[in-house]
């Protein structure tokens, strides 16, 4: 199919400044990520996942190294065009949800569809649409207090789809979960990327992610330390069912 | 531009009034402050007015009562200005008014770092977030000011129906007593949005990862 690069990242390097110390993070990162694929970045704990994941997703500032989203470098845009893709282009899911704590999940859902100028009772129809797509019927009236982490996360989920997005950059999105939740979240994933042709980036610990992934990305020591495509995964767990 | 991101007025007024009530008694705190404050400056204000006509009516049983009262009257005096050490407690009050609402506004800015960080991943713009908070220091502004204004105009009222007795109602000076608590209202409102100001420029400044690390 497509063979389009959505995201290119070239040597990326990423260091924290401590004052008495700089921590050097990421070493060093050369990545083609192809539209529409599913992607698991997998590594040890403190291998710099994260930090990746907020360079790619223009949350943070490499020190060096550049990344393009649709081959334009994200460090030469505007304010106004790095939170057009923060809206548009970018659905995030983060480990601890992040959902707003005084808004209702319907509300938490439409917030980024108001910012892309999505007409209010539009907004409201495909919020109560993408909220019954991830299973949550009759729960928009919820606080996210009100919910279970399960439940939280699947509305986090419909969030980052709201202004269908190309790219969703999930930062371990089943690591707060339980195994039976966080698999359906992750079929959830891999639906829509199935279905949307939506690119799904994910970091995570959990092994699980595996058998869905198109590819999976190493990282170790703020390094790529091997690529896996689908296929050779596939040789190593025995073809496991998906 | 094509790639516009809007927040229209309407919903930052709603997120703003719903902030509140979510947080209704932090809101109170800070809006109790404020109350405080404006109702001893349109209290202040306004005894000044009335005592003005009580010594522009010339008559000499008002000017002793106001002599009784501890104002300050030479003759010859058309105005009663409030004196200086009067002046300095207004100031002070108001000063320790703004402190008060920095530091409750910094608290409820910093409790919510997390917030903004994701609403900026969202595709917030830096002005949403401030025009939110600006909102929010307005509504609390203007709830705590004109409960202030009319508490201090009221009872500034009073005290003097009290002093000068029940004849004093007719002689009391509507145009100054407006424009006096109409200050008050204003000076309140302006205070709430000085102590929002910084803390909110602040936040909307950090990148979304500084302010999404921050520890609740
Ligand atoms: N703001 C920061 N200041 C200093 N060091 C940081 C900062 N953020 C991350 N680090 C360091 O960078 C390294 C990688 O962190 P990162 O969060 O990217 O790891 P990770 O691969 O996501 O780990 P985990 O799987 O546990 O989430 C860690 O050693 C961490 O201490
Ligand atoms: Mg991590």
């Amino acid at each position: 199919m497509s063979e389009k690069l959505i995201v290119r990242v070239t040597g990326l390097t990423k260091d924290f400044d401590l004052g008495k110390i700089v921590v050097k993070v990421l070493k060093g990162i050369d990545l083609e990520i192809e539209s529409g694929k599913y992607i698991s970045i997998m590594g040890p704990s403190g291998s710099g996942k994260s930090t990746l994941f907020n360079m790619i997703g223009g949350l943070d500032k490499p020190t060096q190294g550049k990344v393009f989203i649709d081959e334009v470098d994200i460090a030469q845009l505007d304010a106004y065009e790095l939170a057009w893709l923060r809206c548009r282009k970018i659905g995030y899911i983060f480990q601890t949800f992040n959902l707003i704590p005084v808004m209702t999940a319907l509300e938490n859902v439409t917030l980024p569809m108001t910012f892309a100028g999505t007409p209010g009772e539009e907004a409201v129809s495909r919020g109560m649409k993408l909220l019954s797509q991830v299973g949550l019927v009759g729960r928009h009236e919820h606080k996210p207090a009100e919910l279970s982490g399960g439940q939280q996360q699947r509305v986090a989920v419909a969030r980052a789809l709201a202004n269908n997005p190309a790219i969703i950059l999930a930062d371990e999105p089943t690591g707060n979960l339980d195994l039976s939740t966080g698999e359906e979240i992750i079929s959830l994933l891999k639906q829509l990327s199935q279905e949307e042709g939506t690119t799904v980036i994910s970091a995570t610990h959990d092994f699980k992610m595996l058998n869905v992934s198109d590819q999976v990305i190493w990282i170790r020591d703020g390094r790529v330390d091997k690529i896996q495509e689908r296929a050779d995964l596939e040789i190593h767990t025995g073809g496991m069912s998906s | 531009m094509r790639r516009l991101i809007v927040l229209p007025w309407k919903k930052s007024i709603e997120i703003a009034y719903k902030s509140i009530r979510a947080r209704f008694f932090r809101s109170l705190i800070t809006t109790l402050t404020l109350v405080l404050a404006v109702s001893f400056l349109a209290f202040s204000q306004v005894s000044i007015d009335i005592a003005d006509t009580m010594l522009a009516t010339g008559d000499p049983s008002l000017c002793q009562m106001l002599l009784r009262c501890g104002y300050d009257i030479l003759p010859g005096d058309t105005s009663l200005a409030a004196s200086p050490k009067q002046r300095w407690i207004i100031t002070l009050s108001l000063l320790v008014c703004v402190v008060g609402i920095i530091n409750a506004q910094l608290m409820s800015v910093t409790e919510r770092f997390r917030e903004i960080g994701t609403m900026k991943c969202l595709g917030a713009l830096d002005r949403f977030i401030v025009r939110i908070f600006v909102m929010e220091a307005t509504m609390q502004g203007f709830a705590g000011a004109s409960v202030g204004a009319i508490l201090g105009t009221t009872s500034a009222f009073l005290a003097a129906l009290f002093r000068f007795g029940p004849g004093t109602i007719d002689l009391l000076p509507w145009p100054a007593i407006f424009v006096s608590t109409v200050t008050a209202l204003a000076t309140g409102i302006g205070l709430s949005l000085l102590g929002v100001l910084y803390p909110a420029i602040m936040a909307a400044r950090m990148q979304p990862v500084e302010a999404m690390r921050v520890e609740q």
